[in-house]
C-alpha cells in the first residue's frame, strides 16, 4: 500500500492526532490479539507446561496437543508396550513415550467438516435468500413492505435461544435433530433477517437506471440482475456473508441442544476434548487454532471486496 | 412512415399527472427535440416509449407495431439516461459492448470489437477503452454513454439531456458531432434538453411541453417565429421575450390583444426623439460581443440586445420603435397581425 504524497490539507489529521490514533489502535490490537496468541502458543505446549504456574512464556515446543487432538489413545502397562512392535511413525513414537498407544482417529475431522458444511451452507442460503428478498423490497412495490420488513427484523429482537424449546420440539417432531440439514435451516432462518436488512441498504444504493439501461439494451430483468446489480452489490454481499458466517460458525447454544453426534459442530465439541486426568488444554488450544483458520481465510478473501466498498461513492452522481 | 408514435398517452404518479393526453409522432430519420421546464414530463415521455413505464392510457407505436404491452427489451430502442449512465464495474470497452452482448442479440465477438472500435473513434474515446468506467472525466463518461446507444442500430434513439453535464465547449463540439452522426446515419432521435441552442440547431422539429402536455410541435423556425402562445414564446430566444401590456405601447394593435411580445429583433432603440414610446435605460450589461440593455418603460422593465458600439448608458432617455411584434390575447394565445386567433 502506498499513499500518494499530497499537499497538507485541512482535512488531513495532524501528526499529533495520528500518533494518538495509532497508539490507541495498537493498544486495542494487542489487547485483542494477545488471547489468540496465547491459545496459539498453548497448542504447542506439553500438558504440564500448559497449566504451569507461573505461566510459561518460553517453553520447548511440542506437537503433542495436535497429536492428541487427532487421535484417541489408551494407557498401557510397560510390560504390554514391550510386546508391541516398535512404533512406525513420529506420532506413534510420541504417544508411546507417554506410555500410550493410538486407538484410532478422533472425531475432530468429522466435527470440523460439519462446521464447514453447516457454516458455509447456511451462509450461502442466507445470502441468496437475503439478496433476492432485498432486491424485491428495494425495487418492487411489495404489498405491506414496511410491515414485512419490520416483521423480518422482529425475529432478531430477542436472543435466538429464547425460542430454544419450541425449536427443539419442532426439530424432534420433524426428525431434524442432529442432522446437518436441520442446523443449516436453523442458522439460515436466524441469519436471513440480518441479510435482508443489510442487503436492502446496499440495493437501495444502486441506482435503478443501471438495470433500466440494461433492460432497454435487450436484457430481461433477471439477466440485468445478474449482469448489473449483482456485480455492484458484491461489497454488501461480502459484508453480509462475513456476518452470517461468524454467527453460524460460532453458534454454541443451539449446537449443544440440537446436535450430539452426526451433526455436531466444533463449538460443542471443543470443550469436551478430555485428556488424561481432565482437560487436555494443548489439544483444546490446537482445536481452537484450527477452528479459527477458515473464518480468518474467508474474511481475508472477502476483504478485497469490503475495501472496494470505500470507493463505492466515487461513481458520478 | 412514423418511426415512433404516441397516441393520447397519459401517465400519473399518484396525484401527479406526469404526462397528459400526449400525441406525438416522429418520422423515420427525424430529429425531434422535447423542450420544457423541469417537471414538464419530458423524461417520463421517453420512459413511456422505452417501456420503462406503462401508460395509464393511450398507445405507444414503434415502426407500425403497437408495443404498449411489450417489455423494454422487445422494443428495440436505445436510451441515453440523464445520469448514471455507465456500469461502474465494467471497463469502457465492456460498457460499449454491453448492449451487443445481450443474449437476445447474439452478436459475435469479432463484430462487437469492430463496432466498438468504430464508435469509439467516432466519439474520440478509443484511447480510453481499457479504463474502468469510473476512471473517466464527466465529458468522457457522457461520450461513452452516447456511444453505448450508438453501437446498436435501434429504430429510435431516446436521449435525455445527454450533454447537460458537459462544459460549454465540449457541449458545442458534441452537439455538432451528434447532428452530423444523425444526418450521416439517418437515425431517428427523440432528444430532451433544456438548452435552446441545442434545440434550435439540432432539431428538425421541436415539441414544447408544459405540465405533462405538448403545447406546440413544429420546426424550430415555426416555434420561434410563430409560437402559438406566450408560454412557447418564452421558451426560446435570449434574452427572454418581453411581455408588455398592449396599452403601454400605444399605436395600433389587432383587437383583443392584451399582451405584446417583444424580442430583441422587434425593438429598435434610438437616442433621437421618435414617434414611439419613451423609455429610460436602467442599466447595461456588457457580455463582450453584445450588450444587454435593461430598459424601464413606465413601470415595466424590458431587456434587449444592443450593439456594443451604440453608446448607451444608465439614465439615458431613448425612444422605442417596434417592428412586427407578437400579439397575445388575455389567455396567452397568439393572435396574428391580421387579427386571426389560433393561426400557428
Ligand atoms: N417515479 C416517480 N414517482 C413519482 N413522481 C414522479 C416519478 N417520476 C417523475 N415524477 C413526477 O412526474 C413529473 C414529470 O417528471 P419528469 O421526470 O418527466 O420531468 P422532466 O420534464 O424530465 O424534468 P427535468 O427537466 O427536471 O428532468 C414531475 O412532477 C415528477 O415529480
Ligand atoms: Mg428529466
Amino acid at each position: 500500500m502506498s499513499t500518494p504524497i499530497t499537499a497538507h490539507s485541512v482535512a488531513e489529521p495532524s501528526s499529533r492526532s495520528k500518533l494518538i490514533a495509532s497508539f490507541l489502535v495498537v493498544t486495542y490490537a494487542v489487547i485483542t490479539i494477545l488471547p489468540l496468541l496465547w491459545i496459539f502458543l498453548t497448542g504447542f505446549k506439553t500438558p504440564p507446561d500448559s497449566i504451569a504456574y507461573p505461566p510459561k512464556v518460553l517453553f520447548e515446543p511440542s506437537v503433542e496437543g495436535y497429536v492428541n487432538l487427532f487421535t484417541t489413545r489408551s494407557r498401557q502397562t510397560p510390560e504390554f508396550l514391550a510386546t508391541l512392535p516398535p512404533p512406525q511413525t513420529w506420532y506413534e513414537r510420541l504417544v508411546r513415550s507417554r506410555n500410550m498407544v493410538i486407538g484410532g482417529p478422533s472425531k475432530v475431522v468429522p466435527r470440523f467438516v460439519n462446521s464447514m458444511v453447516i457454516g458455509f451452507g447456511s451462509t450461502f442460503l442466507a445470502v441468496c435468500f437475503g439478496t433476492i428478498a432485498a432486491y424485491a423490497f428495494s425495487r418492487f412495490r411489495v404489498p405491506l413492505a414496511d410491515d414485512l420488513l419490520f416483521f423480518i427484523l422482529s425475529t432478531r429482537m430477542m436472543p435466538p435461544i429464547a425460542v430454544a424449546i419450541p425449536i427443539y420440539l419442532m426439530f424432534r417432531h420433524l426428525g431434524l435433530t442432529d442432522t446437518k440439514l436441520g442446523m443449516i435451516l436453523l442458522y439460515t432462518a436466524v441469519n436471513v433477517s440480518l441479510a435482508v436488512w443489510l442487503l436492502k441498504g446496499f440495493m437501495d444504493e444502486i441506482p435503478r437506471e443501471y438495470e433500466e439501461a440494461a433492460m432497454v439494451d435487450g436484457y430481461t430483468r433477471l439477466q440485468a440482475f445478474f449482469k448489473v446489480v449483482l456485480p455492484q452489490a458484491t461489497t454488501g454481499i461480502a459484508a453480509t456473508a462475513i456476518f452470517c458466517l461468524i454467527f453460524a460458525w460460532n453458534e454454541y447454544a443451539f449446537a449443544v441442544l440440537l446436535t450430539s453426534g452426526d451433526a455436531q459442530t466444533m463449538p460443542p465439541f471443543i470443550p469436551f476434548i478430555i485428556g488424561e486426568g481432565g482437560q487436555d488444554w494443548p489439544a483444546v488450544a490446537a482445536a481452537t487454532t484450527i477452528f479459527f483458520i477458515p473464518i480468518l481465510c474467508f474474511t481475508i478473501l472477502l476483504r478485497r471486496h469490503l475495501l472496494r466498498g470505500i470507493t463505492f461513492g466515487a461513481v458520478r452522481k | 412512415m412514423a418511426e415512433v408514435a404516441l397516441l393520447d398517452v397519459g401517465k400519473s404518479y399518484g396525484a401527479v399527472e406526469a404526462v397528459r393526453g400526449l400525441s406525438l409522432s416522429v418520422a423515420h430519420g427525424e430529429f425531434v427535440v422535447l423542450l420544457g421546464p423541469t417537471g414538464a414530463g419530458k423524461t417520463t415521455t421517453l420512459r413511456l416509449i422505452a417501456g420503462l413505464e406503462r401508460p395509464d392510457q393511450g398507445h405507444v407505436v414503434i415502426q407500425g407495431r403497437d408495443v404498449t404491452r411489450e417489455v423494454p427489451a422487445e422494443r428495440d430502442v436505445a436510451f441515453v439516461f440523464q445520469q448514471y449512465s455507465l456500469y461502474p464495474h465494467l471497463t469502457v470497452y465492456d460498457n460499449l459492448a454491453f448492449p451487443l452482448r445481450s443474449p437476445a442479440r447474439r452478436v459475435d465477438e469479432k463484430t462487437i470489437r469492430r463496432r466498438v472500435q468504430q464508435i469509439s473513434e467516432l466519439l474520440h474515446i478509443e484511447h480510453k477503452l481499457g479504463n474502468r468506467a469510473t476512471a473517466l472525466s464527466g465529458g468522457e463518461m457522457q461520450r461513452v454513454a452516447i456511444g453505448r446507444a450508438l453501437v446498436r442500430e435501434p429504430s429510435v434513439y431516446l436521449m435525455d439531456e445527454p450533454l447537460s453535464s458537459l462544459d460549454a465547449k465540449l457541449r458545442a463540439e458534441l452537439r455538432l458531432e451528434l447532428k452530423r452522426i444523425q444526418r450521416e446515419l439517418g437515425t431517428t432521435i427523440l432528444y430532451v434538453t433544456h438548452d435552446q441552442i441545442e434545440a434550435m440547431t439540432m432539431a428538425d422539429r421541436i415539441g414544447v411541453m408544459s405540465e405533462g402536455a405538448l403545447i406546440q410541435l413544429g420546426t424550430p423556425r415555426e416555434i420561434y417565429e410563430r409560437p402559438n402562445s406566450a408560454y412557447v414564446a418564452g421558451r426560446l430566444g435570449t434574452p427572454v421575450i418581453n411581455l408588455i401590456p398592449a396599452r403601454l405601447l400605444g399605436g395600433p394593435v389587432p383587437p383583443q390583444v392584451e399582451t405584446v411580445g417583444l424580442r430583441t429583433e422587434h425593438i429598435r432603440i434610438s437616442t433621437a426623439d421618435g414617434p414611439g414610446p419613451r423609455a429610460q435605460v436602467h442599466w447595461v450589461e456588457h457580455l463582450g460581443d453584445q450588450n444587454h440593455v435593461h430598459l424601464k418603460l413606465a413601470t415595466h422593465s424590458l431587456v434587449t440586445l444592443a450593439d456594443p458600439v451604440q453608446p448607451l448608458k444608465a439614465g439615458d432617455q431613448v425612444s422605442l420603435e417596434f417592428e412586427s411584434p407578437l400579439y397575445f390575447d388575455q389567455a396567452g394565445r397568439r393572435i396574428s397581425a391580421d387579427g386571426l386567433r389560433g393561426h400557428a
